[in-house]
């Protein structure tokens, strides 16, 4: 083995691993601090009181954080569903139709809102809702259902790339041979593509529950008096100073996300074994 | 039965174009029309672009809101800081997760540290910038230690340094991902054929990783670059009062004065800059037209 051979594994053996190191830091220790201090019996973040779960327990008895957390939780199942349906649409459309008259129209509108600033996309559907008030007398009044429509919009864009690089990867053939044997389009969707597509839609409508959950942006534009989100709420919190209740929440959140990942990994692996 | 089949098609596409022109493309026009508008006592608080008088329709077109943003340095350094710092976060993204990205493409348990790097993504991103201030406040963990030391305490909170650590955190995972995808699939050989013509690493990892990964540099510095420029949440919670950005800027000119057609120029301008970039990354997302 030649020496610089050897200075390249020395390279990756030691600068790369610290850079790593580094740049994980720059991501958990923040996550883990709010962890630590959710167990701090004292208010006050300088000072350490001592182990506790109170703030887990005002928490749980916060009726205001309570309530926005069922508004989200609706609404993020609501938009991911509604989301992943016309999601799959489209990827579908863009991956087996060929070409068709507003493939570009569409192909547009389908990815543009994933890179759209927040602000840009809350200003422009929230001035949709009020000029649609003024014409048609709907929506009436703004809550949950505008934050859906707002919501559905992003989703079906991450749904639709998502559902298009998993039809790009699985071959036509399957669905050419259900065609020969006489399926029609409609059956061969629904028996052949449909189940080729489901991991797509499953990965999809959870990446848009998580980020129907997140927004904060959007929903403060398009909500109304009505109705509140968690991400309002806790903004609205977390700006007057630190609450050790959303330590709480922030570690309930992590705690039930890693879970989840580690669930998926293990089924993964478990498939990847069989 | 064809006509079934082609109906089912034009359905397929007709209804997610019609919901994306509806709640996408036509709020752009609507923001266009108002952006032209002067700020009225009204609901809603704008005045009418068309006005029917005697069977005429006279339709004004007001430009003083974009002369306004030229005029006002407000607005233009809110534009010149928010690209510098978008700009700035970017590379530092790039500079913390290349190496990042490379070592977990190399290692042996790659899957498990990818999980490691998407698991904060699917946490709030409300909650990670929280979870800033608990760490740089002026009582918090960074000055609580640096007392303990009899050091500190330094003020982080409200300068472009947390906004900075704000943005990396933030946004470093949407930088990894489009690295790791493109470095994991780099074919070893080429790695090994350049040290056996005699290139030290460094050389090959210049000549042969570097150009190779660009399109996932390219694809990681946009994603974190567009949605950067019109960030709100973190120069809102980490940075100062006089701070301006630009996404900050709409959101005060929208809710605090209530300035609709203002804040509407301001996206408009916003969007003019992004759209290049926009393009870029949709195609950099890898969509086939």
């Amino acid at each position: 083995m030649s020496d610089a051979r050897m200075s390249g594994r020395g390279l990756s053996r030691f600068a790369l691993p610290m850079a790593a190191a580094f740049g994980f830091a720059v991501l958990y220790v923040p996550l883990a601090i709010m962890v630590i201090y959710s167990f701090n019996a004292s208010k006050l973040a300088s000072v350490w009181g001592g182990w506790s779960v109170q703030w887990y327990g005002e928490l749980l008895r916060n009726d205001q954080i309570l309530q926005a957390a069922w508004v989200s939780l609706k609404v993020a199942a609501m938009s991911a569903t509604l989301g992943t349906i016309f999601g799959c649409l489209i990827g579908y459309a863009m991956s087996r139709f060929g070409r068709f008259r507003p493939r570009l129209l569409l192909s547009g509108m389908a990815t543009a809102p994933i890179v759209m600033p927040d602000v840009v996309t809350g200003l422009s559907l929230l001035l949709l809702f009020i000029s649609m008030e003024a014409l048609l007398g709907w929506p009436a009044e703004r809550g949950v259902d505008t934050i859906v429509i707002a919501h559905a919009t992003f989703c079906m864009a991450f749904v639709a790339v998502i559902v298009q690089a998993r039809l790009t990867d699985v071959d036509t053939s399957v669905e050419e041979a259900a065609m020969d044997l006489g399926a029609r389009q409609p059956r061969v969707f629904f028996d052949v593509t449909l189940p080729m597509m489901a991991p797509a839609l499953v990965a999809g409508w959870l990446l848009s529950f998580t980020l129907s959950l997140d927004d904060l942006v959007i929903a403060s534009f398009v909500s109304g008096p009505g109705a509140s989100t968690l991400p309002m709420v806790v903004f609205s919190k977390v700006r007057l100073g630190v609450t050790p209740e959303i330590n709480a929440l922030a570690t309930l959140l992590i705690v039930l996300v890693s879970i989840f990942v580690a669930l998926a990994a293990w089924r993964m692996r478990k498939a990847g074994k069989a | 039965m064809t006509w079934i089949v082609r109906r089912g098609r034009a359905l397929v596409v007709a209804v997610p174009t019609l919901w994306l022109a509806l709640f996408f493309l036509i709020p752009f026009l609507v923001v266009l029309r108002v952006s032209f508008s002067e700020p009225a006592i009204a609901r809603p608080p704008y005045t009418s672009l068309f006005d029917w008088d005697q069977g005429l329709l006279t339709i004004t077109l007001n430009l003083g809101n974009y002369a306004y943003l030229l005029e006002d340095d407000l607005y233009v350094s809110a534009y010149l800081n928010s690209i510098w710092m978008a700009s700035a976060s970017t590379v530092i993204c790039l500079l913390i997760a290349y190496p990042m990205a490379l070592w977990i493409a190399r290692s042996p348990m790659k899957n498990l540290l990818l999980m490691l790097v998407i698991l904060p993504f699917w946490t709030s991103f409300l909650l990670r910038m929280y979870a800033l201030i608990g760490l740089m406040s002026p009582t918090g963990f960074i000055n609580s230690a640096l007392g303990l030391v009899g050091l500190g305490p330094i003020t982080m909170l409200q300068t472009d340094f947390a906004v900075y650590m704000g943005m990396v955190t933030g946004y470093l995972p949407l930088m990894i991902l489009p690295l790791y995808s493109t470095l994991e699939k780099l074919d070893g050989a080429l790695l090994e054929a350049s040290h056996d013509l005699g290139a030290r690493p460094w050389r090959a990892f210049l000549d042969v990783t570097l150009p190779l990964s660009m399109p996932g540099v390219i694809a990681g510095s946009l994603l974190v670059f567009i949605p950067s420029v019109g960030e709100y949440v973190i120069p809102a919670l980490l940075g100062g009062p006089d701070q301006l950005m630009i996404g900050k800027t709409l959101w005060t000119e929208f809710f605090n004065n209530r300035d609709w057609p203002l804040a509407s120029a301001v996206a408009i301008a916003m969007l003019a800059f992004l759209v290049v970039p926009i393009m870029f990354a949709r195609n950099a997302l890898g969509v086939k037209e």
